[in-house]
């Protein structure tokens, strides 16, 4: 198959589809840095002018990474329900961006074509489309999950607290972590990074949170967001795991240098979702993954296989969907300059991976960030908040003043959660915003003052924390 | 006009707090907003950060004539060329230079039993204001275990990767890359430790271990390079370094606090 086309008097050819794919893309730095990136702005319309020609049933048939060499690319195959897919496999990728913008294709259509949808075809789609297309379409779609409260229904806008400490201290995690819960904030989980990554140290954080969740009856998830290995080796030894954690990449080779595989995946699921059967929770739902993505983790890896990172990061989204996680959320802007430069590309790449996972039935946040060393700013990080709102993001962080002290880079905080929240007139998880309202913290759906009577119980517990 | 904030009050209880976590709680709010003074503060923390990214410190100046002759340390670079390049081709910062693998062999000798590597990272402060105080430590500690020190020397323009080529020229069993952290709100100073056991090509994360936030908010050089000598004695008895190997500590530390409703 040839992939060329002539615009206004110039030849473009491309070698093959995956040179189509990567020079479609809108300019990412890590695509420059992979040496597949267009080399111009003509270049880059060509490609996408013959991206819009190719039929979604060509792409299903010629696999960017071939499967013999790659589980995840038969993982996809073997996830892709054909039978869904037929009415759609004649459709060009053009076709398909107008398909999905039609306002017939509301969120229960195109909810139903998950599972048809494979993520190339996904990644296809989005390069297509402009920032607001990926809003708009994104917005329509509502992926539910359950663990042990219910996130992603329509007025619902979840927030992970995320109290990491530099020693993780467990007292300064738990003031964080109470900070944030006044604040509305910590429904889709109370989660914890860890700095050292030991069986006590995870063991002790995940015992300390739910400490916290016993005490005041919290209906929400705990997680400490250490290795799948350590975490599972301390549920061995007795600690409670509400959702079990992974980093996940879009090639075999690249979750080989995170240490997992699709087996260890699958395992580890097996082995919590026995461990929550064993527990006195009231679970509503099984839902018991969670999952952190974002562009670039492949190329860093050297496990690109020449695929552009929009695509990969699509892939990384067929593994994510494969284990029915609770929660997922690209780091878009953690991982720099190299492969996300300024926040031009941060809020491109943070635009497109929402749209995708949402496309591919994920329960989709997103850690809104950046780094020093990018060309972005806690405006950036603004503006990105304000969009992903819009179109719909399942939950965002909540870190103190969007400062992660441990792992020195800015996210979102407790106070943009309320900001956003009270903007587009949306709430915590409808279990969360019971407690919250039985703990006076909120009234009649808001923020309290000061004076409430859980303040106080929760300040004096920071007084005997400290 | 910025009202006096409530951290500058020596009578607020929040002064206690601070000294729990570094993190920025219980700051109030001006609707959904920071208050003025936190506002500020963030904006200034950033631009401290955004700086000192910037900033190519002169280490050798860093560390001083002293340090550099007691501990006998050459550099040399990596790959890349400058500040500039560095940041954006991150292959290039994984890759000794040309010149620096001849300089390596020409003064180190190989097989060392415990070879510690300096790199400047994204944070020279890092290195000028851990490593003086750390490599004593490793060194003691290495000496005390009856282990061959091999002799340090920094990289300039140095990621995480450049552990393969560095085991691959010297052989050692376990290599410690000491290398500056992304700067911080918090802190430009933090410092962390990569080790791998005999790393060599084709060695990713997964095959090595971190020990990270090594300032004075976070881990102490102290408990770091103890830290650090027990993973290498893991990893030589393990004879391999990354996921399969975690560090252990025994007991559970004492820091659980107190909750009001177990009481």
């Amino acid at each position: 198959m040839s992939y060329s086309t002539t615009v206004r008097g110039q030849r473009f050819s491309f070698a093959d589809l995956r040179e189509v794919f990567a020079k479609a893309n809108e300019d990412k730095s890590g695509d420059r840095l992979a040496e597949i990136a267009a080399t111009s702005e003509q270049e880059r319309v060509a490609a996408k002018l013959v991206l819009a020609d190719i039929s979604l049933s060509d792409i299903v048939a010629n696999p960017l990474i071939e499967p013999a060499q790659d589980e995840v690319s038969r993982l996809i195959l073997e996830t892709h329900d054909q039978q869904a897919f037929r009415p759609l496999a004649h459709l060009t990728v053009g076709e398909f961006r107008e398909y999905v913008l039609d306002e017939d294709q509301d969120g229960a259509r195109l909810g139903a074509l998950h599972w048809a949808i494979i993520p190339e075809v996904a990644a296809a789609v989005t390069k297509l489309m402009s920032n607001k297309d990926l809003i708009v379409a994104a917005s329509k779609i509502r992926n539910i999950t359950r663990c042990r409260n219910t996130m992603g229904q329509p007025g619902v806008l979840g927030i992970r607290v995320q109290p990491n400490h530099p020693a993780d201290d467990l007292g300064g995690i738990l003031l964080s972590a109470i900070d944030g819960l006044l604040f509305g904030c910590g429904d889709a989980v109370i989660g914890v990074n860890p700095a050292t990554e030991s069986v006590e140290t995870v063991s002790q954080i995940l015992h300390g949170l739910q400490r916290l969740i016993d005490a005041y009856d919290i209906p929400t998830q705990s997680c400490c967001l250490a290795h799948i290995s350590t975490q599972l080796d301390s549920l061995e030894r007795s600690a409670p795991v509400d959702l079990l954690f992974q980093s996940l990449a879009g090639t075999e080779a690249a979750n080989a240098s995170f240490g997992i595989n699709l087996d260890i995946l699958r395992e580890g699921r097996e082995r919590v979702l026995e461990h929550h059967r064993s527990r006195e929770v009231a679970w509503v739902g099984e839902e018991v993954m969670y999952f952190e993505t974002g562009q670039g983790s492949a190329l860093s890896a050297n496990a690109h296989h020449g695929v552009d990172q929009l695509t990969l990061e699509a892939r990384t989204y067929g593994v994510a969907r494969a284990f029915a996680p609770f929660l997922v959320n690209t780091v878009v802007g953690f991982i720099g300059p190299e492969y996300l430069y300024d926040e031009r590309q941060i809020v491109r790449a943070g635009l497109e991976d929402h749209f995708m996972g949402k496309l591919l039935g994920l329960p989709m946040g997103c850690d809104v960030c950046y780094t020093n060393h990018a060309q972005a700013d806690q405006n950036s990080a603004d503006n990105l908040l304000l969009l992903l709102t819009a179109a719909g993001c399942n939950y965002f962080m909540g870190v103190p003043c969007a400062d992660d002290v441990m792992l020195s880079y800015q996210s979102t905080s407790f106070h943009d959660a309320l900001g956003v929240r009270q903007l587009f007139g949306l709430q915590p998880a409808p279990e969360f915003l019971a407690w919250l309202e039985q703990m006076d913290i909120f009234r009649n759906g808001n923020l309290a003052a000061s004076e409430s009577f859980a303040r106080q119980r929760l300040e004096e517990t920071v007084k005997l924390i400290v | 006009m910025v009202k006096t904030p409530a951290t500058s009050d020596t009578h607020d209880p929040l002064a206690a707090i601070r000294t729990r976590t570094p993190a920025r709680i219980f700051t109030g709010r001006s609707g959904s907003a920071y208050r003025t003074q936190t506002q500020l503060s963030l904006r200034l923390d950033h631009a401290s950060a955004r700086d000192a990214v910037q900033t190519d410190i002169d280490w050798e100046q860093g560390l001083g004539p002293d340090f550099l002759q007691a501990w006998d340390i050459f550099a040399v670079s990596s790959q890349a060329r400058s500040k500039a390049e560095y940041l954006m081709r991150p292959d290039l910062g994984r890759r000794l230079g040309e010149h620096a693998q001849a300089e390596i062999m020409a003064r180190c000798a190989g097989g060392a039993d415990f070879q510690v590597v300096i790199g400047d990272g994204l944070s020279v402060a890092a290195v000028v204001r851990q490593v003086p105080a750390l490599l004593p430590l490793l060194r003691a500690g290495a000496d005390k275990r009856g282990w061959r020190f091999g002799r340090p020397f920094a990289v300039r323009y140095c990621r995480v990767g450049v552990l393969n080529d560095i085991g691959e020229l010297l052989a050692p069993t376990v290599l410690v890359l000491l290398i500056g952290e992304r700067p911080g709100l918090l802190t430009a100073e933090s410092l962390s430790a990569y080790m791998a056991y005999h790393p060599r090509s084709g060695h990713t994360d997964a095959e090595r271990n971190l020990i990270s936030n090594i300032h004075a908010r976070g881990v102490a050089v102290e408990e770091a390079a103890d830290r650090i000598l027990r993973l290498a004695e893991l990893m030589r008895r393990a004879q391999l370094s990354g996921i399969a190997v975690k560090e252990e500590f025994g007991a559970l530390a004492q820091n659980a606090p107190p909750l009001l409703a177990d009481e």
